[in-house]
């Protein structure tokens, strides 16, 4: 059967992770006689290669480096390293290896970063070829043993057969003597062509569900260690501003406490024996900030600053341009403008950020989910002060990532409070509220849309003009070009993998960059949420404008984005466009590209005295090249709508006092089952490209459903939250 | 000192009788598939069962619940056979992160003792646990599989 290998987190598990420095569940190297090395996995298994392990009795467990957080991706990876193994696929399990053994191997394992839709489109090619090298390791080991030309050899379902004699064995029974082979010429490693995959390609069952519905299953904040501690935090809630005082004598002889802490410059922690009674304490702790000028920043006076962007005076960052929009608009016979914007988004995932440490002066091990392994490995070792090979991060399954467990904030405070504890494990726990003030927030944008028409209604000239803030200014600065943040262009660029799908005589995309104090992070869609709000709403105002249908005048200006244009066609058919709705119900359709896929959602919707919104149905289309597991890609569409139209109608985090002013769920809706429709997914999958599945589609939840409400009420909306404007769901 | 009688075993918990049900459920008798979200009955991933009804026992107290039959989902299984919510909550692959699924599932085993072919409008009164993973179209499949099964 197949299950994910969590990591043991019993006493012994704990002793042998804490006892052998830079080792893990690669113990050691066997060294026969007169052969290679032997990688030899913590159960004895040989490695015949650093994705595959085999078992005597032809378990396969195979390494997955990237993340799980509820996106497929473990079970996807697992079945494209299956498919070119040619493994049988009820035997499978899955493991993580661990940043420290990776970083002991030279990063064998590559890259452990599970972001930007990358888990699967990234790695797809070196994990095929590390299942394809293990299977002709496997298979030159059978022919070895038989004294028969490897050719003569084939392998399925873990067996190999002598098809000219119809010997049979098993990868099993040959893994020892395959894993001492050395592995062929990167050059001889063939894939197979996706459309003979057999276990890839199909809707298999995830790895990881039976403990998901058990209870059994351990994320981050379920570890328990001997003799640990808990921890609740509290960091400055006015960003960038310090922690002055606390007055710990208030708190004296408070139960279970065991120590009150300063963590960095910022943050005040309480350690106790349970979590509630450190979240007890902390709440009844006098804090003092030292808060600065950002407390007098509020959401009205960013919203100041950033329209002030919106004005062409003022420098902005090009990202994209052909022919001279502004002239062409100086001179146009017919103008449209309109101004929109969006707002601080909270990640929320279900499960509240964690981290758990244990350090000594000899070794610092973190157990925590976190979407990238080798970041949270890297922030333990600055915020311990250890060298690598002291160092360890043990993944645990994430209780939602969306973006924000790729940062390793909590991670750092985690290690920083272990410090001061040595050889105590501490568990810190973040509160909802302290998950709510302390996000990395989706960005604040606002755009100024100005679409000029000839006296034929063609559309000559689109200015789209961007103010606000950026994410790589902030958490990845190195990654400006010339100061310039091209993730910003995200769904306008003119190439790439977040292209825009429309050609325009005269086009001008350009980017005021503003940075409020408020720290940004990646959410999941990043800049695609926005932009496709801005565009698509747009090319319906544009299309209104004229009296022309909003699907016809798109695909006049997408005849040279032919993917663009079929996944808008596959949406617009299934969805019945063109053809009547039933009464009392209005569409509204949008396109975008993102994360190297394409993508198209449509929506039907009825409004009941004019704010109370009902999603009857939702179609959606995706081009993502390829598709490894289609029920998983279903799930990422639907999931996508469902968190894309939380934060439509329901988000925004607004600034008070330098602060956000949202606590919890209470203030920081989610929607429930009630709230959303089914939603029908169209896959066309053209080949070719690797696109990416977790993000793209949420950039066309909001516009279809708010193209849908000018359909049904004639009025525009361009302003997100819908909380704001008294609109909800019916 | 209070006690509890958690899926059907009784059990002496040492911890003041305003603490959260839910607390004293994940770190004093150490069941933790009941998950804290929000610590305000709002998102439903504490969800246990008091005497077979579905509440959130991040807003329960230890006093509140003495005397009563508490299930949480390490329970909900009987013997080695998981519920039929369980059973079609994996033949359906219904969880995506899964850290809310157990107060799903909860929530679920609860609607169908009460109402055991809910329709759909039943299932929208009855379930309202958050899911930021966004499996509603599996959960709401499931809860009729299981109904039927």
């Amino acid at each position: 059967m197949n299950k994910h290998v969590m990591p043991k987190l019993n006493r012994r598990a704990f002793v042998i992770g804490t006892a052998a420095a830079g080792a893990g569940l690669a113990i050691g190297l066997d060294i026969p006689f007169g052969g290679p090395q032997v990688v030899r996995a913590a159960d004895g298994s040989p490695e015949v290669n650093v994705w595959v392990v085999i078992r005597p009795d032809n378990t396969t467990v195979i390494r997955v480096a990237r993340s799980e957080m509820g996106q497929g991706t473990l079970t996807g990876l697992a079945q494209l390293v299956a498919e070119e193994l040619e493994c049988d696929w009820s035997k499978v399990v899955t493991e993580y290896p661990t940043p420290g053994q990776s970083v002991a191997r030279k990063r064998a394992w590559g890259d452990f970063s599970t972001g930007g839709s990358r888990g699967i489109r990234t790695s797809q090619e070196y994990v095929r070829k590390g299942g394809a090298t293990a299977r002709m390791m496997l298979v030159q080991a059978a022919a070895n043993e038989w004294k028969v030309p490897v050719s003569e050899c084939t392998a399925a379902n873990s067996v190999i057969t002598h098809t000219p004699s119809g010997k049979t064995t098993t990868y099993g029974k040959v893994v020892e003597a395959a894993a001492k082979l050395t592995p062929p010429a990167d050059a001889d490693v063939k894939l197979k062509d996706p459309k003979d995959w057999k276990i890839a390609g199909k809707g298999v069952k995830r790895l990881d569900t039976v403990d998901k519905t058990t209870g059994a299953m351990i994320y981050g904040a379920d570890v328990k260690l001997p003799g640990m501690l808990n921890a609740a935090i509290k960091d400055a809630p006015v960003f960038g501003s310090k922690l002055k005082s606390y007055d710990e004598a208030k708190i004296a002889g408070m139960k279970g406490v065991k120590k009150v802490m300063k963590v960095g410059d910022s943050a005040v922690a309480v350690v106790a024996d349970t979590w509630w009674h450190a979240k007890t304490a902390l709440d009844a702790l006098p804090i003092v900030w030292d808060e600065g000028e950002n407390a007098k920043v509020s959401s009205e006076s960013i919203a100041k600053w950033l329209a002030e962007g919106l004005d062409n005076s003022q420098p902005a960052f090009i990202g994209n341009q052909n022919g001279d929009a502004k002239a062409a608009i100086a001179s146009a016979v017919k103008k449209v403008e309109a101004v929109y914007n969006y707002p601080y988004q909270n990640h929320a995932t279900m499960e509240p950020l964690n981290a758990t440490a244990v350090y000594t002066a000899d070794k610092c091990e973190v157990w925590c989910g976190t979407q990238n392994g080798e970041a949270a490995f890297a922030a333990t070792m600055e915020a311990s002060g250890l060298p690598a090979e002291k160092c360890e991060v043990h993944k645990l399954i994430l209780g939602g990532g969306f973006g924000r467990r790729g940062m390793t904030d909590y991670v750092r405070q985690a290690v920083l409070i272990a410090k001061e504890m040595p050889g105590t494990p501490v568990k810190l726990l973040w509160s909802r509220e302290e998950d709510m003030a302390q996000g990395k927030f989706h960005p604040v944008t606002q755009c100024k849309l100005t679409g000029a028409f000839d006296a034929d209604n063609n559309l000559t000239a689109l200015h789209v003009r961007l103010s606000g803030q950026s994410i790589l200014y902030t958490v990845r600065p190195a990654a400006l070009v010339n100061g310039m943040d091209t993730a910003a262009f995200q769904g306008l660029s003119p190439s790439g993998d977040a292209a825009i799908g429309y050609s325009v005589p005269n086009l001008l995309v350009e980017h005021s960059m503003r940075n409020p104090h408020v720290p940004p992070g990646f959410w999941r869609g990043v800049n695609v949420n926005q932009n496709a709000i801005y565009m698509e709403c747009f090319m319906d105002e544009l299309a209104h404008s004229i009296g022309q249908d909003p699907v016809e005048f798109r695909r006049k200006l997408m005849s040279k984005h032919p993917k663009h244009l079929a996944v808008l066609n596959a949406v617009a058919e299934k969805i019945g466009w063109g053809k009547p709705a039933p009464q009392g119900v209005y569409r509204g359709i949008a396109q975008v590209m993102g994360y190297g896929s394409y993508v198209a959602g449509a929506a039907e919707i009825s409004v009941t005295d004019g704010n109370k919104i009902k999603v009857h149905r939702i179609v959606a289309s995706t081009d993502p090249g390829y598709i490894v597991n289609p029920a998983q890609v279903e799930r990422q569409i639907a999931g996508s709508f469902v968190y894309g139209l939380s934060a439509l109608f329901y988000g925004g985090c607004t600034v008070k006092d330098g602060k956000m002013e949202q606590t919890n769920f209470d203030t920081y809706n989610s929607m429930r089952i009630a709230e959303m429709p089914k939603v029908e997914c169209v896959m066309v999958p053209s080949g070719g490209f690797w696109g990416g599945v977790g993000e793209p589609t949420i950039g066309v939840a909001a516009p279809a459903v708010l193209n849908a409400y000018f359909a049904a009420t004639g009025k525009r909306i361009r302003s997100v939250p819908l909380r704001d404007q008294n609109i909800t769901f019916a | 000192m209070a006690n509890l009688t958690i899926n059907g075993k009784s059990i002496n918990v040492d911890v003041e009788d305003d603490t959260p049900l839910l607390w004293a459920i994940r770190e004093n008798v150490g069941l933790t598939g009941t998950k804290y979200g929000c610590g305000i009955a709002q998102c439903g991933a504490c969800t246990v069962h008091i005497d077979g009804v579905a509440m959130r026992s991040c807003g329960i107290t230890v006093s509140e619940a003495v005397g009563k039959q508490i299930t949480t989902i390490e329970g909900l299984a009987s013997g080695g056979t998981l519920h039929k919510v369980q059973q079609a909550w994996v033949a359906n692959d219904v969880p995506q992160c899964g850290y809310c699924q157990a107060g799903m599932i909860m929530a679920v085993a609860a609607l169908l003792k009460e109402k055991p072919k809910p329709t759909d409008q039943d299932i929208d009164e009855a379930i309202t646990n958050i899911c930021r993973c966004g499996t509603f179209q599996q959960v709401r499949a499931a809860i009729h599989s299981a109904a039927s099964a």
